[in-house]
Order: structure tokens, then C-alpha cells, then sequence
């Protein structure tokens, strides 16, 4: 597995490379493409849900088709295009951004990826198998314990096996920010980016299991004849909202955290200023994980738990607008007399500041509890969650993406065409999202099929579907630059934007070792502390010497792939019961093969690394 | 280097720590146990929503007996003081006295799994009991039976790591393993001191 | 010769040490059991609910920090992280079950 081995691979060796990588940089270009696989996915079902909306009393699409694209839509954006896609970011940058050769466990973080990969094709093998799951992606019981068909089935185990592998990733993210930090690199030194995914690491850490129990709870209802949410047999179905919503909450802190980061990360850096207040931006992001678990019944204020919770929850959820509003103005006043350079990734972060605010508005507006009454599940609220999730996340998901594609690929996206893609995109989003402000005030319920003509509902309609079409346009354009710059392969240096923090001071893309000598960091922002005092590269902490490599492992893959056969084996039950029995046996087979099996890794020497260049961006 | 993580003798003072790849592990799955805090309290969160939802099965107070309870709970307890002495021998470097230990550990698992497996097939014959008939069962064999599950998971990682070690003793890449594995036997303990309180206590008192 | 000497001395310490802990450990178990059996007597003897409760409860978690401090070495150095993490869990845990028994709106 040597470098040069690498530049001449066929297809045939080059597929099984990434099939078994536990390479953290090749992991993140795995979970880049399954990612943007799932995100087009998830914008057709949308641009779907959109045509079907354009006109009053429209039959463009079934009802009970509808109903499945509006579930699918949401679930696929969540789970399967949001959260990779920052995985990916986070796989790509975050070990480099604090000096580690490695993250902490290569082969959980695989196996992280595989599972999340199998859940998502298992949770979309329904739509051939009679019909995807159609209540929602917040899948309320009873709805979901009485819907037909196995499509709530396929929500319930795709999702679990999922998010085991969302858990793993979690835990991986946290111990490698905890132990694997370069010489020098302190906490307090700690790059935004690397602050914020920690933070949402942690985040996953406790939201995810109770996920986890509140898809045990629904699969054993439905498949296992439990009792958990039906009424008649004593169970509670408010139950599956608290558990769903326990981890609703957090995961929506999640997935904006890092998004913060990449922002932070940018702005610096295209302001050619240091962050304003980087440890009031680190504390608030504590402060915004820590109020985060304390405010997850706002989804809950019309249920009826009473006057009293809702004031606490209510409280609570206005509290995070400091927290938040800390960030904006940091971002605002690093910018404040900055040299402001409007490359694309600035762009976007110019553009996320107000669009984030608007969306931060609107969520303390909900979060009056006796107003959520009139707002709730209006497209009020779409709109709300929209301009945080679309404004917030998927614009600082393409501006880490545009920003940090060199250091993946070692190309560079065309600027022309990502300016084009962000105002197609910008626009689109602005007429989309903005009207429905106003849809949902006027009493237009979400979630509903069609509305009737001539109750002032079709125009902000139509506006709604036109700007879709703009987003579609614009993403189209993201796709083609890729496939254009990727086809062109014109290399670039390793520091192309002149960037402040560690990952730009190593070539574009990094050796499979990162960091030919280990970094000694010197300062906030790394890199620019040497390109002021130093000679602006990043300076050894160690003298050359061999260094310790993982071995790539199949077994990632087979354990993920036995889970996802079983889970057919559990929908289907009956004579099905082989399937789950081969595929169990496949997993717990690959888990033995794993713990019985010395994996020591291996050691490239001293004599290779000489030959290769001196590991800086040059 | 390599080569020095499979010799067996002459371990430094915290062998499951004495590595990068053993302090990795040794913190990861303290996190994964908080994590595993939170899943624990979900199900017993719903347990003690359920508790009293028999409709027309039978209650906590007319099910348990707190004799077999009472027996399982030291069982339990026992068998987290055997992996502690697993674990002193292991920091004295003596691998025999640990396998020992360990096996006593692995006994009295599948004891205390045998009695739960008792318990319920009572339940579910006497008292017709069954995973279905309410939404108090339902919680209670959940519960219940994820912890079961989770002995049953540690019995056999243990099993697994006193086969595959048993010829070669100990040294700084196995050593993280079984330090990792007794964690998680206690904290299966942990987990079974708030059942014998909240599900078997707390339903007969309550 | 000096050298082994040394070692042998610290081999010595480190088992002395290891020792002394142990005994601790025969301790907290001795506790717990004591408890255990505190807790069982009271739930069987004819007290009332509001008395047996919240100390059965307070047992548990005297319990459990036994467990996690001595047997599983909370208190040893190099646990601040676990004991970060822990406390957060438990705090997490914490609300979860509150919420659960409290506003689940029968």
C-alpha cells in the first residue's frame, strides 16, 4: 500500500481499497458520496412534494404517495444527506486540524460509515417493497404502530442501524480530539471547527440511544406485538414524543454545530483577522450543547403536558438565543475592519449570517408556548426549520465542501460556477422558504396533501414551487462543477487560500500518513503564527521516523452487510427467520474474526518517507 | 514495537494504559457507558410510565417473589468482586490467578442468567405473563431483558477473550481488552442495583 | 544488579499497593451487600412506601458510586474524562426519566 502503488490503481483494486480503507481522509470521501447520493435523492422527493403543491387541488401525485415522499424527505435530509456530509467534513479536516496522524479508532470509524451506508439502502429498499414508511419522519405513534404495510418497518430498523454507526462515529470524533492532539495543540488552540464537532460528538454521544430505545420500543410494537404506545393495552403513546424528541432536539444542535464551525472557519480566514472572541465562541458552544437537552418538549406544547412545563421548556429554549447570538456578532466583528476577500466559501457565510438570524427569530417565536398554538404544524413552522436546517446547515455543509475541496482532492472547484450555484441556490431558497412564512400564518397546515383554490393560498404556492426549481438548478450546477474540475485534475497547492489553521501546512491531498514528522503547534491558528514569525511553515515537533499505520479491514463492511440482511430476516419474520439467522451469523462472525485476529497495524520506515517530499504545502 | 505489544511479562504499573491504542480504548468505552447511561434511563423511564398500565394482567405486587431476586442480586454482586480480583492479578502480572478469577466471573453470569431465565419462563407458565399482555409487561420484560442481553453479551466477550488469550498470557495489546471487558461487567451491575430497587422493590412496596 | 534491584523494589511497591486497594475493594463489597440487604428487609417489613422509597433509592445510588469509584476506579487519577462523561450521562438520564414520570399527560 505504498503511495505509488496508489497513483496506477485499476478500477478492480481501487473499489476494494475503499471497500476496506480505515483511511480517516478516504472514509470521508466515502461518506461525501453517500451523502450527496442521499441529498439528491432527498431534493427530488422535495422537488416532488413541490410540483404537487404548485397548483390548487392539484393530482399530480397519490395521497398516499405524498405522504411517503413528505416522510422520506425529511427522514433521508436528516439521517442519511445531513449528517454524513458533515461527517465527511469532519472526517476530512478534523484529525488534520489537530495534528494526528490517525484518528482514534480506524476501524470503528469504517464500520461507523458501513452501517450508516447499509441503514439508508435498507431504509429505501421499501419503496420497492410495497410502499416507504407514511407517517412523518417523526413517525408519532399511535400513526406509526397502526400504519400499513411494512414501510414503518423499514424506518424503524433502517434507522437503528444507522444510528449505531452514527454513535460509533460520535465516539471516535471525541476520543481522537481527546487524546491524539499534536504537541502544543492545547484545547484553548483547538480550531473552531475541531471545538464545534467535538462538542456535537458529545451531543450524539447522549441523543442517540434515545433514539435507539424509541425504535426498539416502535420495531417490538409492531413486529413483536409489544404494547408500548397502544392504548387499549395500557401504553402511552406520549412516550415515543419524549424519547423521539429527547434526541429531536439535540440532533438538530448536531447537526448546526458544526456548520458554526465551518464557519468560523472561514471567516477568519477570508477576513485575514483571527476569530473575534474565541473563547466566548467556545463557551457559547458548550452553553448551546448543554441548554440543548433542556429544551426538547418546544416540540411538545400543543400535547397538553401543562402550564408549567411548557413555561420551563419554553424559558429554556428562549435562553439558547444568547448563546447563538453571541456567535453572530463574533462573526460579525471578526469581519469588523477585516480584509474581506468575496470567494465563494465567504459568500455563503455572508449570506448564512442573516438567513440563520432569520430562522433564530422565528425559533423564539415559536418558543412562546402560548403562540406555538396558532403556529403549530403550520407551514409556519416548515418555514422556521427550513431557514436553521437549509440556511444554517446545508449552506455551511457547501461552504466547508467549496472551502476544504482542495485538501480532499487536491483540485479546485471552479470560482465562476460556485458563485453561480450559490445565487441559483441562495435565491431559490429565499423564495421558496419565505413565503411559507406567510402560508403558514394565513393556516395552511403542513403535511397536507393539497389546499383548495381561492383561500389566498396560490400565488405564495406557486412562488414556493418556482424557487425549488432555482435550488434544483443551482445544485445541478454544484454537480457539473465537481464532475468538471474532477475530470480536469489541475492541481493546486497545499495552501490555496492562504488559510490560517494546520491542515493547510501538509501537501493537498495529504500523504495516507498526514503529518511526515509530527506538527508543533505554537499557537491559535497554527499556520499563520509561522507564516508571521516563522518561516510560514509549520515546524517538527519530532525528528523523522517510522510511523505506525492501521491495516484496511473487510470486516467493517461484513458486519455491516450482516445486519442489513438480518433486518429483512426481522421485517418479514415467518420463513424469513433464515435470513435473520445467516445474517446475524455473518456479523457476529465478523466480530469474532475481529477480536480473535492480532491487528497490530504495520510501520512505514524512516528510508520510505525520506524519498518523499518534506510534508509541507509546498 | 510492534512485536513488544504481544510479549507477555514485565508490564509497566496501568498495562491498559500503558499504550495509545489501550488509552484509546480505555477512554471510548467509558463515554460508550455514559452513552449506555442514557439508554438505561430511557428504558427505565418507560418501565416506570408502564408500571402500573396491567389493564387485566397480572401487577408487580402479585408477580415478584423478592427470595429469587434477593439471590440473583448477590449473585451479581459477587461476580463484580471476581473481576475486581481478575483485574488486581492482572495488575500483578499474574495471568493465571486472573484466568482463574475470570472463569469464577463467567460461573456466576451464567448462573445469575439461568435464574433470570427461570424467572421469566415462571412468569410467562404461572402467571401468564406474557410479553403481550399489557403495557406493564411489555416494559418490564424489555427492560428486564436488555440487561439480560447485556450479561449475556458480557459473558460471552469474556468467554471469548479467555479462550483466545489462554495460551499466550498477557501483554500490553490484550491487557486494554480485558481491563475494557470487566468495565462493562460492572456497569452491567450498576444497571441491575437500579432494577432490583426500582422494578422489584418499588413494585412490591408500591 | 542495581538495576534489578530497583525493579524488584517497585515490583514489591506496586504489590503492596495493590494489596492495600483490594482490601478497600473487600470493603466496598461488604458494604453493598450490607446495603442490598438493608434495602430488601425494608421493602419486606410493613413501613410505609414514603419512608422504604426515597431511602432504597438513596441506597442504589450509594451503591452504584460504589461501584463506580472503587471497582471500577473512578477514583484513581486519569478519570477526569470518564468522570465528565458519566456525570453528563447522568444528567442526561436524569431529565430523561423525570420527564417520564412526570409529563407523560395521563
Amino acid at each position: 500500500m505504498s503511495t505509488t502503488a496508489n497513483q496506477k490503481a485499476g478500477f478492480g483494486s481501487t473499489l476494494w481499497e475503499y471497500l476496506t480503507t480505515v483511511d480517516h481522509k478516504k472514509i470521508a470521501i466515502l461518506y461525501l458520496i453517500g451523502g450527496l447520493f442521499f441529498f439528491l435523492l432527498g431534493g427530488l422527493q422535495a422537488m416532488l412534494i413541490r410540483i404537487q403543491l404548485i397548483s390548487p387541488d392539484n393530482e399530480f401525485i397519490s395521497a398516499q404517495f405524498y405522504n411517503e415522499l413528505m416522510t422520506m424527505h425529511g427522514t433521508t435530509m436528516i439521517f442519511l444527506a445531513a449528517m454524513p456530509l458533515l461527517f465527511a467534513l469532519m472526517n476530512a479536516v478534523l484529525p488534520l486540524q489537530i495534528g494526528a496522524r490517525d484518528v482514534a479508532f480506524p476501524f470503528v470509524n469504517a464500520l461507523g460509515f458501513w452501517l450508516f451506508f447499509f441503514g439508508g439502502i435498507f431504509l429505501n429498499v421499501s419503496w420497492f417493497a410495497g410502499g416507504a414508511p407514511d407517517v412523518g419522519w417523526t413517525a408519532y405513534a399511535p400513526l406509526s404502530i397502526f400504519s400499513e404495510g411494512h414501510g414503518v418497518d423499514y424506518y424503524a430498523i433502517g434507522l437503528q442501524i444507522s444510528g449505531f454507526g452514527t454513535l460509533m462515529a460520535g465516539i471516535n470524533f471525541i476520543v481522537t480530539v481527546i487524546n491524539m492532539r499534536a504537541p502544543g495543540m492545547s484545547f484553548m488552540r483547538m480550531p473552531l471547527f475541531t471545538w464545534t464537532s467535538f462538542i456535537a460528538s458529545v451531543l450524539i454521544l447522549f441523543a442517540f440511544p434515545a433514539l435507539t430505545v424509541g425504535l426498539f420500543l416502535l420495531t417490538f410494537d409492531r413486529l413483536f406485538g409489544g404494547n408500548f404506545f397502544d392504548p387499549e393495552m395500557g401504553g402511552n403513546v406520549i412516550i415515543w414524543e419524549h424519547l423521539f424528541w429527547i434526541f429531536g432536539h439535540p440532533e438538530v444542535y448536531i447537526l448546526i454545530l458544526p456548520a458554526f464551525g465551518v464557519f468560523s472557519e472561514i471567516i477568519p480566514t477570508f477576513s485575514k483577522k483571527r476569530l473575534f472572541g474565541y473563547s466566548s465562541m467556545v463557551f457559547a458552544t458548550v452553553l448551546i450543547a448543554f441548554l440543548g437537552f433542556m429544551v426538547w418538549a418546544h416540540h411538545m406544547f400543543t400535547v397538553g403536558l401543562g402550564p408549567i412545563a411548557n413555561s420551563i421548556f419554553a424559558v429554556a429554549t428562549m435562553a439558547i438565543a444568547v448563546p447563538t447570538g453571541i456567535k453572530i456578532f463574533n462573526w460579525l466583528f471578526t469581519m469588523w475592519g477585516g480584509n474581506i476577500r468575496l470567494t465563494s466559501p465567504m459568500v455563503f457565510a455572508l449570506a448564512f449570517i442573516p438567513t440563520f438570524t432569520i430562522g433564530g427569530i422565528t425559533g423564539v417565536m415559536l418558543a412562546s408556548a402560548a403562540a406555538d398554538f396558532q403556529y403549530h404544524d403550520s407551514y409556519f413552522v416548515v418555514a422556521h426549520f427550513h431557514y436553521v436546517i437549509v440556511g444554517g446547515v446545508v449552506l455551511g455543509i457547501f461552504a466547508g465542501l467549496i472551502y476544504w475541496w482542495p485538501k480532499m482532492f487536491g483540485t479546485m472547484l471552479n470560482e465562476k460556477l460556485n458563485h453561480w450555484f450559490f445565487w441559483l441556490f441562495f435565491i431559490g431558497f429565499n423564495l421558496t422558504f419565505f413565503v411559507q412564512h406567510f402560508l403558514g400564518l394565513m393556516g395552511m397546515p403542513r403535511r397536507y396533501w393539497k389546499f383548495l383554490p381561492d383561500q389566498g393560498l396560490d400565488l405564495f404556492n406557486l412562488i414556493s414551487t418556482i424557487g425549488a426549481f432555482f435550488m434544483a438548478a443551482g445544485t445541478i450546477v454544484f454537480l457539473y462543477n465537481v464532475i468538471v474540475t474532477q475530470l480536469k485534475g489541475e492541481k493546486v497547492s497545499g495552501d490555496p487560500w492562504d488559510a490560517r489553521t494546520l491542515e493547510w501546512g501538509i501537501p493537498s491531498p495529504p500523504p495516507f500518513y498526514n503529518f511526515k514528522q509530527e506538527p508543533l503547534v505554537r499557537g491559535l491558528d497554527p499556520l499563520w503564527v509561522e507564516k508571521r514569525q516563522g518561516n510560514g511553515k509549520i515546524q517538527p515537533a519530532e525528528p523523522l521516523g517510522d510511523i505506525h499505520m492501521p491495516n484496511n479491514s473487510f470486516a467493517p463492511f461484513m458486519l455491516s452487510l450482516g445486519l442489513f440482511i438480518a433486518a429483512f430476516g426481522v421485517v418479514y419474520q415467518g420463513s424469513m427467520w433464515v435470513l435473520a439467522a445467516i445474517g446475524f451469523a455473518i456479523t457476529a462472525g465478523s466480530m469474532l474474526y475481529r477480536s480473535m485476529k492480532d491487528d497490530l497495524g504495520y510501520h512505514i520506515h524512516k528510508e520510505d518517507l525520506e524519498k518523499e517530499g518534506d510534508g509541507s504545502n509546498g | 514495537m510492534a512485536d513488544d505489544m504481544l510479549k507477555s511479562g514485565n508490564l509497566p504499573e496501568n498495562p491498559e494504559r500503558a499504550t495509545l491504542e489501550g488509552r484509546n480504548k480505555f477512554l471510548g468505552f467509558w463515554f460508550f457507558l455514559g452513552g449506555e447511561t442514557v439508554l438505561f434511563a430511557s428504558l427505565f423511564g418507560t418501565y416506570l410510565a408502564l408500571r402500573n398500565s396491567t389493564v387485566d394482567g397480572p401487577s408487580s405486587q402479585e408477580l415478584f417473589g423478592l427470595g429469587l431476586v434477593f439471590l440473583m442480586t448477590v449473585i451479581l454482586l459477587t461476580s463484580s468482586l471476581t473481576s475486581v480480583y481478575a483485574m488486581y492479578h492482572m495488575k500483578n502480572n499474574d495471568f493465571k490467578k486472573m484466568q482463574l478469577w475470570l472463569g469464577i466471573t463467567v460461573v456466576l453470569g451464567l448462573a445469575f442468567l439461568g435464574l433470570e431465565i427461570y424467572e421469566f419462563v415462571h412468569y410467562v407458565h404461572d402467571y401468564e405473563f406474557g410479553y403481550t399482555t399489557s403495557a406493564f409487561s411489555t416494559a418490564f420484560y424489555t427492560l428486564v431483558g436488555f440487561h439480560g442481553a447485556h450479561v449475556a453479551f458480557g459473558l460471552a466477550w469474556i468467554i471469548s477473550l479467555m479462550v483466545r488469550n489462554a495460551k499466550r498470557g498477557l501483554n500490553l495489546y490484550n491487557a486494554p481488552k480485558f481491563y475494557v471487558a470487566s468495565l462493562y461487567w460492572h456497569f452491567i451491575d450498576v444497571v441491575w442495583v437500579f432494577i432490583f430497587t426500582v422494578v422489584y422493590l418499588m413494585g412490591v412496596v408500591l | 544488579m542495581v538495576n534489578t534491584n530497583s525493579s524488584n523494589q517497585k515490583k514489591h511497591f506496586y504489590k503492596k499497593k495493590h494489596r492495600d486497594q483490594m482490601k478497600h475493594q473487600v470493603l466496598t463489597f461488604a458494604m453493598m451487600i450490607a446495603f442490598t440487604i438493608i434495602a430488601f428487609g425494608l421493602a419486606m417489613a410493613d413501613v410505609s412506601p414514603m419512608f422504604t422509597v426515597p431511602i432504597i433509592l438513596i441506597l442504589a445510588a450509594v451503591q452504584v458510586l460504589f461501584q463506580l469509584y472503587y471497582f471500577m476506579h473512578m477514583n484513581e487519577e486519569g478519570h477526569q474524562w470518564p468522570s465528565v462523561m458519566i456525570y453528563s450521562g447522568i444528567f442526561a438520564a436524569f431529565l430523561t426519566i423525570l420527564a417520564l414520570t412526570t409529563i407523560v399527560w395521563w
